[in-house]
């Protein structure tokens, strides 16, 4: 049995009163109205020449080009703006002061969206462990199934993190769904032609089903694998219940996650589209948790809780993260390569946004997701070596939260943005919450789960 | 590697009492005996079908490619259909060997030799289109980057046609050389058995000296292994490529992201359509019932679920997104209400009916351990992938952007031959296949005899697996 250590649980909890207090100032930093926003900007530059004041208006005209085509701020007509280019003075003033007006709002913004980056995080890589648990169940896999309560661990997390991010998403409202803004839609066709799905009630009922359902089935999971252990030896009524329950879930979640990308990220930015983005998430949700599972494993072991893993089941856990990076590698490229190729102005405002103001980010991601994992886990050897699957569990685990931070950030604040306080905090709070419900989660376990009719093969698994 | 115990409650995958020697002997009947009439007759009417196949591409090079219905809206059609059709068969093959070995799915060890010759043979005719469509063949070498006299004149790398070009044919070699690898030690093994002087000759030659000692079979598993891990991305690369002659275009329909994963998806769906439907003969005709059992037929009918699954998600995400897009000219695409309704509506149903709702049944296990529905089944996905690469080109090409150039498409007789040509020609090669080469991996199946086998297993049942 494992218990979580009192000093992890110190320092978990230090991390979640840490994060929540960075989180609580990133709130309440926000600006309230235009007038804060000018003087965070007068302080911020202490220029004041008109010269540059001209400059920088220009560059927010541009700014507000790409915004508008990509996300509908200013009203459905991008082009229009270009066409009918700023005249005279009092144009210009008006102008800046809607800019000041869409400073304000992404300012606003900005804490909700740190506090959203991190709670679908760590929410999406119990998820994602659910998936690969249903995906070992419904494979018949002979060597993972001493991994099954490791998993049924992580996936603790699934109940708080769902709830939290849904609360997140029905709450946020028009701070990162410009959909939901109903003086914006009614002057943007678009958006009306889109109304029949980007509606609230319809987005909250929808949100509910994603959120029941995987929890649906990870109760049931649970449920299933604790009747197996109790019944007789060969009476696999419970498995077979467990299988033909994965096997559904596996089906209702190809669905619901795709729905949910679209719901939760691409209306983000609601003039933009693209088909392949559902399954750029999945692939960016199923390596980090593969990782975590992995890194939990590499943990659990060390500390002598699992003596009947071995390497070889680290080296299974480690060939995933390196497939799956490439498979997540293989995904951004195919959507960032056919956006970019045919250069369509009302696709491309998504990576041009990416690509100026979060440049390091953007290619610096493919480092840590792409070349790293590839290098550092092709060789055999390498991936039995607990400290080389750490090393690149952290980097892949860094990678992915950056492409979860590029997914979000740029879409709601846009180039306002910097690694302050309430994006330091909200990591903190959710990795403290993560360790402290996973560790709990797994003190309720078994960690070796009896009676599943592959456990035989598995404990002899040797690659 | 793995070892010898196996959970009791999986199937075994080899029946009846079979010895190594029974494996070897069995799996060498049909190159040691000889052919009889129905295989000669089914040869004819291959060689017939690829005969006239060949006379329509002479006829078709020597005239002009205006002998095709193809017309200044509708610039590709039967050709690059057939084209995308073939490779997708094709991918299959490379699934089988390369990623199911990297999963150690120790079932494909019965599949994976037709499989990966139905890849090269389904290459090969995929490999004749986009040759035979250009306007100009005999300049076809003007693709390669080859230092020449007009200053040293060059290919622009930023087509996908060009990228095609390496795919295809880096695809080609590296399945042909997978193949032949794992085949060494089955042709040795016909070497060793052969009484004839010129079959001897002919595999002692084919086997390259193979002796099957530890050292070679060390290095023999590690290339193996090396050349999968390597399969696996070209093989998602290849039909990725294939999509990208679509995706990166602007025209609406083609221009999606999703093709690339989405094209790889429906590969690996009709390839393992085409697998059970030459396999589904073969085991009967060839008697190999014992070694490619109901449980593979339902294995690759779970793969076909699987894939299909993946490739209908994509057809309601395209649906989806073309609506969602909220752009005209989405609607009509080769998914879309437009399409649904329009001139081309049966293409569309058929692809619907094809791909999505018949393969439904085999989530009934009963129909997907029916032989008989199997065949059916396959038959059917088969016609639908037909349908599904149909459309993508045709349906979307013929309403374009600008209504003033809208058309239809027919197909010519010369069209059709030459679709019927590819296929006699695929069936005259894999029936020579099966009559010279050993259909299963018979070293392979070797491995798996004592963990897997109905014999061992019911042994380990009653005298216990310690």
């Amino acid at each position: 049995m494992y218990t979580l250590p009192s000093k992890l649980k110190i320092t978990a909890i230090i991390l979640m009163v840490v994060g929540l207090i960075g989180l609580v100032i990133g709130f309440l930093d926000a600006p309230d109205n235009v007038e804060e926003v000018k003087e965070m900007m007068a302080a911020q530059s202490h220029h004041g020449e008109e010269a540059e004041h001209d400059e920088a208006t220009a560059n927010m005209n541009e700014e507000g080009y790409i915004e508008t085509a990509g996300r509908g701020i200013k009203g459905s007509d991008a082009t229009q703006e270009v066409d009918h280019p700023v005249a005279g003075e009092g144009a210009h003033e008006a102008d800046s002061e809607a800019h000041y007006e869409h400073l304000l709002h992404q300012l606003q913004t900005k804490p909700w969206s740190a506090l959203f980056v991190s709670a679908f995080f760590f929410f999406m890589i119990a998820l994602g462990a659910l998936v690969f648990y249903a995906i070992q169940y419904a494979a018949q896999a002979g060597w993972s199934p001493v991994l099954f309560r490791v998993i049924e661990g992580i996936t603790a997390y699934l109940l708080p993190g769902s709830i939290i991010v849904f609360l997140i998403v029905i709450f946020a409202g028009t701070h990162f769904f410009p959909w939901q803004n109903e003086e914006l839609v009614a002057e943007d066709k678009i958006l009306q032609l889109k109304s029949g799905y980007l509606n609230f009630p319809f987005f909250l009922i929808r949100a509910i089903i994603y959120v029941l359902g995987w929890n649906l089935y990870r109760f049931f999971a649970r449920k299933y694998s604790d009747r197996q252990e109790e019944v007789a030896a060969n009476d696999y009524r419970p498995y077979r219940k467990l299988f033909k329950a994965s096997v559904g879930f596996l089906v209702f979640f190809i669905i619901t996650e795709s729905l949910m990308s679209w719901d939760w990220f691409m209306s983000m930015t609601p003039h933009w589209y693209s088909t392949l983005f559902a399954w750029y998430i999945f692939a960016s949700l199923f390596v980090s948790a593969i990782t975590v599972i992995a890194m939990v494993t590499v943990y659990l072991k060390k500390g002598g809780y699992i003596p009947f893993v071995n390497d070889s089941h680290l080296h299974d856990l480690a060939k995933f993260m390196f497939a799956f990076s490439i498979f997540w590698t293989y995904l951004w490229f195919g959507q960032f390569m056919l956006i970019w190729y045919a250069n369509i102005p009302e696709e491309v405002t998504y990576f041009t946004m990416r690509i100026e103001n979060y440049n390091l980010l953007f290619f610096g991601m493919l480092i840590l997701n792409f070349v790293f994992p590839i290098l550092l886990l092709m060789n055999s050897d390498y991936k039995r070596v607990p400290l080389f699957v750490l090393i690149a569990g952290t980097i892949i685990l860094i990678g992915h939260y950056i492409d979860i931070f590029l997914l979000v950030m740029p879409s709601t604040v846009g180039p306002n943005w910097y690694f302050g306080l309430p994006e330091f905090g909200g990591l903190l709070f959710f990795l403290g919450l993560f360790i402290i419900v996973v560790g709990s989660g797994l003190g309720k376990l078994k960690l070796l789960p009896k009676n599943n009719p592959f456990l035989k093969e598995s404990e002899h698994y040797h690659y | 590697m793995s070892s010898h115990y196996e959970a009791p409650i999986r199937e075994p995958l080899v029946t009846g009492d079979k010895s190594y020697h029974d494996v070897s002997v069995e799996i060498a009947a049909p190159i040691e005996g000889r052919a009889n009439k129905s295989w000669w007759i089914v040869f004819s009417i291959a060689l017939v079908a690829f005969l006239w196949g060949l006379g329509c591409i002479i006829y078709t090079v020597s005239t002009g490619i205006g002998v095709w219905g193809l017309n200044k809206t509708i610039g590709w059609a039967w050709d690059i259909t057939n084209f995308v059709w073939w490779v997708g068969i094709g991918h299959a093959g490379t699934l089988i060997s390369a990623v199911l070995l990297l999963f150690r799915q120790k079932w494909r060890m019965a599949v994976n030799r037709s499989a990966e010759a139905m890849t090269i043979f389904a290459v090969v005719q995929a490999g004749l289109f986009p040759i035979i469509h250009m306007g100009r063949p005999w300049l076809a070498y003007w693709v390669l980057p080859i230092p020449n006299q007009f200053g040293s004149l060059w290919v622009n790398f930023n087509s996908p046609l060009l990228w095609d070009v390496f795919a295809i044919s880096t695809y080609l070699s590296v399945s042909l050389v997978f193949w032949w690898t794992g085949l060494l030690p089955d042709f040795a093994m016909i070497r060793d058995r052969a009484t004839k002087p010129f079959q001897k000759k002919i595999y002692t030659l084919l086997s390259f000296g193979w002796s099957g000692r530890v050292k070679d079979w060390q290095r023999f598993e590690e290339v193996s292994l090396v050349l999968a891990g390597l399969a696996t991305p070209l093989v998602l690369s290849v039909h990725t490529i294939v999509s990208f002659d679509f995706a990166t275009s602007v025209v609406p329909g083609w221009h999606s992201t999703i093709f690339p994963p989405y094209f790889v998806a429906g590969a690996i769906f009709s390839g393992f359509a085409m697998v059970q439907t030459l396999l589904l003969i073969m085991r009967k005709v060839v008697n190999l019932e014992d070694y490619i059992t109901v449980l593979h037929i339902e294995y690759m009918n779970k793969v076909i679920i699987l894939t299909g699954g993946i490739v209908s998600v994509a057809y309601i995400t395209e649906f989806f997104i073309g609506w969602y897009s909220g752009s005209p000219y989405e609607n009509y695409t080769y998914l879309s209400w437009g399409a649904a309704t329009g001139p081309y509506w049966w293409a569309f149903w058929a692809l619907i009916t094809c791909n999505f709702i018949v393969p439904l049944s085999l989530w009934v296990k009963k129909l997907r351990r029916n032989i008989m529905w199997t065949f059916v089944v396959a038959l059917i996905i088969n016609t639908g992938m037909w349908f599904e690469r149909f459309n993508i080109i045709v349906v979307d090409l013929s309403h374009g952007r600008t209504p003033s150039s809208w058309a239809m498409f027919s197909p010519t007789f010369v069209d059709i031959g030459v679709f019927i040509g590819t296929i006699g020609f695929f069936f005259v090669l894999f029936l020579l296949y099966a009559r010279t080469f050993p259909v299963i991996a018979q070293a392979e199946v070797k491995t798996i005899l004592k963990s897997s086998g109905e014999k061992y297993k019911k042994l380990r049942a009653e005298h216990g697996d310690e």
